[in-house]
């Protein structure tokens, strides 16, 4: 029997409804994350990488609209699951996110012994104190936290402990899936390292299966992804190993993107400052053909004329441009 | 062209029982002409208390500390010809440069202020602005007319570099400028302050918290920990051969693209 993948989603699309457009923000996602992976989702500013997690996570609120496709997560068609059944069995034990924002996350005037027992207790009415007390300690002394951090209150805990208190709070039912997005962007570099040995550890130690990380960072993906999707303008351009599409990639914004990094190595230093020119297109009104095109220094007619669409070129990898040819279509 | 010499910072809060923080401790350093200097630390470590106090936004809390620009005291009382003089020549960019202009008015009324500075100006005003956004790769017609919110944080913070090349100042403090700005654009910001120093010799303090920002474009980096300059050097000695146990440590922690960590 073939095993199954924790998470697939094809031609998945939404879109923001509003009243002076609608804008494109996932448009036609198709990707698989499998068992035990760090699965890193990268794009820059306004490519929908946001609003996917969302989607993955099925947190669809107005003016978000879904539009099509399907998300089978364990198996399960979540399209077709009741808002009960995403309650009740979704949210906390297959997949957990940690939003943005999830530094303010925490209710300030509770505890974070409080906080945690409010979430064992909905989902379990029967444990009493002394259990949630004993689970809480246990699961903190497990990722390397200390167990004092569970009489403070959150603002007690500065920005890098209180990051790693919702981690450990949003897994504390061992989900499937964990959606961190942008988990160390508001962190100092060594606050941000603790924080991603955190989430190794917690997929080390398969207190959840998998993690899909969004972020625009391609230096702290290399140190902790083993796969990578690149999304530009609500799709996925390029997908595959994380060691191989950064060695060798092979959609020309995968290289404009690697190639834009900035990181204190002598190497890159030698390359000098190179960037990705222009802004990334409106998704209310994107461009005709790639979306890219305008930025891109190898388009040529049928890049303003056509859509590529996300090519296999085997070894797992997969490219949307006219430049990978002579391959099969997914 | 810039001395700073023994800058001394010291919050006080709480009413019954007084707290004190030293944000900047006996701070010195020299910035000359055309000449970039990166002042780097993690939050908290002072370095934005330093640039509050060059551009004399936050008084210093010692008699001692004093700030020399050209030779003049900048603490010293002032008459508003002299400081208009100094804000013409030390000149800020901070990280958000929108959020310190009114978001109801489009985005010539923040360029035409710059124009408040002079006492006399003869020039065409509008060419002068339509000049320096074009330097900055911006298309005047195109955002001009647009507010705030309707352009992205790399177009803002172009906008204040081409308000900065409409003033011509001889000192840049740019405070954290391109955290708000994607990183596949950060480079484009960053060449914009090498061309402006190339071409008019301007000096820039460069201020991050992102030890790898600070390599690609420092004549110079300070390595600020908890108020006070513990490192000082060339980007190649800095990286290569750190001697304060923090830097070393900062230096571990900066994600790589060419090196995966090992102990992680």
């Amino acid at each position: 029997m073939i095993k199954m993948l924790l998470l697939s989603s094809d031609n998945l699309k939404a879109y923001y409804v509003l009243s002076e457009g609608t804008v494109r923000a996932v448009n036609g996602v198709s990707m698989e994350i499998d068992h035990e992976v760090i699965y890193g989702l990268i794009g820059e500013s306004g490519c929908g990488k946001s609003t996917l997690a969302n989607v993955l996570m099925m947190r669809i609120i107005p003016p978000l609209k879904f539009m099509g496709g399907s998300l089978l997560l364990n198996g399960v068609d979540l399209f077709k699951a009741s808002d009960e059944y995403l309650r009740t069995r979704v949210w906390g034990k297959m997949v957990s996110m940690i939003p943005q924002s999830a530094l303010s996350a925490l209710n300030p005037t509770e505890r974070v012994r409080d906080l945690i027992k409010y979430v064992l207790k909905t989902h379990n009415k029967e444990l009493t104190d002394t259990e949630i007390t004993e689970i809480a300690r246990k699961r903190f002394e497990e990722l390397n936290l200390p167990t004092d951090a569970l009489n403070f209150y959150p603002h007690e805990l500065s920005g890098g402990m209180r990051q790693r208190v919702t981690i450990a709070i949003s897994t504390l039912l061992n989900p499937d899936l964990l959606i961190v997005d942008e988990p160390t962007s508001a962190l100092d570099v060594s606050t941000q390292k603790v924080v991603l040995k955190l989430l190794k550890r917690l997929r080390d130690s398969k207190i959840v299966e998998s993690i899909l990380f969004v972020t625009h960072d391609i230096a702290v993906l290399r140190q902790i992804a083993d796969q990578i999707a690149v999304m530009y303008a609500g799709k996925i351009v390029e997908m595959g190993q994380m060691e191989q599409v950064m060695q060798d990639p092979k959609h020309p914004y995968t290289k404009a993107l690697v190639n834009s990094v900035l990181t204190p190595e002598p190497e890159i230093r030698k390359r000098g400052l190179t960037y990705i020119p222009g802004e990334p297109p409106d998704l209310s009104n994107p461009p005709p053909g790639c979306k890219f095109h305008p930025r891109c220094q190898h388009a040529s007619e049928v890049c303003r004329a056509e859509e590529p669409t996300l090519r296999a070129l085997g070894n797992g990898r997969y490219s949307a441009c006219f430049l990978n040819e002579s391959t099969t279509e997914v | 062209m810039l001395e700073v010499k023994d800058l001394t910072k010291v919050y006080y809060s709480g009413f019954f029982k007084r707290t004190t923080i030293v944000a900047a401790d006996n701070v010195s350093f020299k910035v000359g002409e055309g000449e970039i200097v990166s002042l780097v630390g993690e939050s908290g470590s002072g370095k934005t208390t330093v640039a509050k106090i060059i551009l004399r936004i936050l008084p210093p809390t010692s008699e001692s500390s004093k700030v020399f620009f050209e030779g003049k005291d900048v603490w010293m009382p002032k008459t508003l010809k002299e400081l208009k003089w100094y804000w013409r020549n030390v000149h800020a960019i901070f990280q958000d440069p929108f959020a310190s202009f009114n978001s109801i008015y489009r985005v010539v009324r923040a360029l035409q202020q710059a124009f408040n500075l002079w006492e006399d100006l003869d020039g065409d005003r509008d060419r002068m602005i339509a000049e320096a956004l074009k330097q900055v790769g911006l298309s005047p017609a195109e955002v001009l007319g647009k507010y705030p919110h309707e352009l992205s944080g790399g177009q803002r913070q172009r906008i204040m570099i081409a308000r900065c090349l409409m003033i011509r100042p001889k000192l840049v403090i740019a405070d954290e400028p391109v955290s708000m700005v994607d990183a596949s654009t950060r480079a484009e910001i960053l060449k914009l302050f090498m061309e402006m120093r190339d071409q008019y010799r301007t000096s820039l303090i460069f201020i991050t918290h992102d030890l790898g920002l600070a390599y690609y474009v420092s004549d110079r980096i300070l390595v600020m920990y908890k108020g006070t300059i513990i490192e000082e050097g060339s980007p190649g000695e800095v990286m290569e051969s750190p001697k304060h146990s923090y830097t070393k440590n900062l230096i571990k922690s900066v994600p790589l693209l060419l090196r995966k960590w090992t102990d992680i």
